[in-house]
């Protein structure tokens, strides 16, 4: 078991190495760098190459990679020019507006499909299964932006109930926060929720089909506590997987909702950069956000392995 | 045919049919700039009004789809190409290289889509072209394993071994029995994915790394609404609806295309 995990961990240490290393890549072939982005298109050939050798960008690219990598893993993320602060200070800023969001998000999208899924596969074939298909493949069709548009349109512009887009910060009061995040995390869940559901449904009943839970049945127990109490907990660990794979996508979701809601997260900074052409915050960012799909993905392997004794004791 | 297949289908259908048109007519003008016709109401003008531009949305519905259709169509094919022939490469020599070349797929996959697709689009500038690229790097990890599950699957087969063992090169053995095997996977996930693409190709446009104004564009249409909410809230609603119909329809074709050929792992 200790050496499936050190393997497993070795493996996730080459693939972060390989993203940081891609990021940087493809960071380099970018047109123009922080030099040319600061001083704008009007700069002499002279004062460039001056800011680049102020900037160490006038050093070769292993060393620059080096250079960067050696601040990440201190904790040392550069600096960013349009901003003038740390750009670990701006991540942390702005992750506490984007894993807050993520993790409502996630919250909602299970608390609707657990039960849902459940249902469906329990009735299976009859009309709650029909419906709960409906509503996965309509979720899964909606895209996130539009959601969130839709429901400023209708609870902001028109009922005046919530606010259109902002954020008050976490100084506000936490209540305040979480109203400003509350739309936002309902457009990111409702397409999660949808291929959750379906997810839920074919797990419990393939688990349904198994024979403990017909021994359960055969021992008198109703189809609902057989299910409930023998099929959804062993169908939690490909559940799970499917979450973890999902985290992908909850991430590429914020990008879009946090632009639509006007909140200061991970997504809208990284946007920003783009467009200012902030390197250095572009290379954290989408470092970051592929460290944290990587190691989430790697969690849920690791907590698969510790919650099926199959696995465990197969290996 | 299943009910899921057709009516996936002729949503499909009816989507590339108004695309195809739109090339050759629409009922209403697509470009230009005309003050007098600015932000009518659906049915005042058109069947669904006028954006801010004067344009009919209707005809920029349609436009628009024969764009989100042909890109997504495009990325598509060219990372399930690539997808293919790395997967069936990696299933055919095993080893280290299909331990590396399975390692780069997971870090292309562990870039969320948006954001490769953002990187990307900074470098390569606006364009249906980058927006392409950006849809088909990070749709070839999926179709690497699709094809890589499957070769592996029908490589352990009889036929296969008789195939070897009655000489024939591994180039005929895959073309002959690999391929034929696989294809009925690699198409279902395709269809699964054109939905996928119009999403992020969607997405894309919606934060103005897509196709260039004034080329119509689903995504775009959303994004421009959202300045003109309170004028005109039925500019936000079409472009949606849209693509929800299409991401619905490649959803239920793929779902029904995979009834079909697997009816066991079917949801």
């Amino acid at each position: 078991m200790a050496g499936l995990i050190a393997g497993r961990l070795a493996g996730l240490l080459l693939t972060l190495f390989l993203v940081s290393v891609a990021v940087f890549a493809a960071m380099e072939v970018l047109p123009g760098d922080t030099a040319s982005a600061r001083l704008g298109t009007q700069a002499t050939p002279e004062a460039l190459a001056s800011l680049r050798a102020e900037l160490g960008l006038d050093r070769p690219a292993p060393e620059r990679y080096l250079r960067w990598i050696g601040g990440v893993l201190t904790g040392d993320l550069g600096t960013s020019f349009t901003y003038g602060v740390p750009v670990a200070k701006l991540v942390a800023d702005r992750l506490a507006v984007t894993l807050p969001l993520a993790g409502l998000a996630l919250a909602l999208a299970i608390l609707v499909a657990l039960p849902l899924g459940t249902l469906a596969a329990a009735r299976a074939d009859r009309a709650p299964d029909a419906a709960a298909a409906l509503f996965a493949q309509g979720a899964l069709a909606l895209p996130n932006f539009w959601i969130g548009l839709l429901l400023i349109l209708v609870f902001a512009t028109t009922l005046r109930w919530m606010p259109s887009g902002g954020f008050p910060g976490w100084e506000a009061g936490i209540g305040a926060g979480l109203q400003a995040l509350v739309m936002p995390a309902v457009a990111l869940a409702l397409p999660q929720a949808g291929v959750l559901t379906r997810v839920t449904r074919s797990a419990v009943l393939d688990m349904a089909n198994e024979d403990f839970v017909r021994l359960a049945r055969a021992k008198g127990l109703s189809r609902r506590r057989a299910i409930l109490r023998h099929a959804l907990p062993n169908a939690l660990p490909p559940i799970l997987t499917v979450l973890g794979f999902q985290f992908t996508f909850l991430v590429a979701g914020a990008v879009l909702v946090e632009n639509v809601f006007n909140l200061p997260g991970l997504g809208s900074l990284a946007r920003q950069a783009l467009v200012q052409r902030d390197v250095v915050v572009i290379q954290d960012v989408v470092l970051i956000f592929a460290a944290l799909t990587i190691l989430v993905n790697f969690a849920v392997d690791l907590s698969y392995l510790l919650l099926d004794p199959r696995l465990r004791a197969r290996r | 045919m299943s009910r899921r297949l057709l009516i996936g289908g002729s949503i499909v259908g009816a989507l590339a049919g108004a695309g195809l048109l739109s090339l050759a007519w629409t009922p209403g003008r697509v470009s230009g700039f005309r003050v007098a016709d600015r932000l009518k109401a659906p049915l005042e003008a058109g069947l669904l009004g006028t954006d801010q531009l004067g344009r009919d949305v209707l005809s920029l519905l349609m436009a628009g789809a024969a764009n989100s259709l042909g890109i997504a169509c495009a990325a598509v094919a060219a990372g399930l190409v690539a997808g293919a022939a790395v997967g069936l490469l990696a299933a055919a020599r095993g080893g280290i290289l299909d331990a590396a070349l399975m390692r780069v797929m997971d870090v292309v996959f562990a870039v969320p889509p948006i954001l490769s697709a953002m990187m990307l689009a900074a470098f390569l500038g606006g364009g249906p072209e980058t927006a392409t690229i950006a849809i088909a790097v990070f749709t070839v990890p999926v179709f690497a394993r699709v094809a890589r599950a499957g070769a592996m699957r029908v490589l352990k087969r009889d036929f296969v071994l008789a195939a070897r063992g009655a000489g024939k090169s591994s180039a005929r053995i895959a073309a002959e029995h690999v391929a034929p095997n696989v294809a009925g996977d690699l198409l279902v996930q395709a269809t699964l994915q054109l939905g996928l693409a119009i999403l992020t190709e969607a997405g894309l446009s919606f934060l103005g790394l897509g196709l260039a104004p004034p080329a119509p564009s689903w995504g775009r249409m959303l994004a421009d609404s959202q300045t003109f909410f309170l004028q005109a809230p039925w500019l936000a609603l079409a472009p949606g609806l849209a693509i929800a119909l299409a991401v619905l329809g490649f959803n239920l074709l793929g779902d029904g295309l995979r009834d079909r050929f697997d009816p066991r792992r079917s949801p």
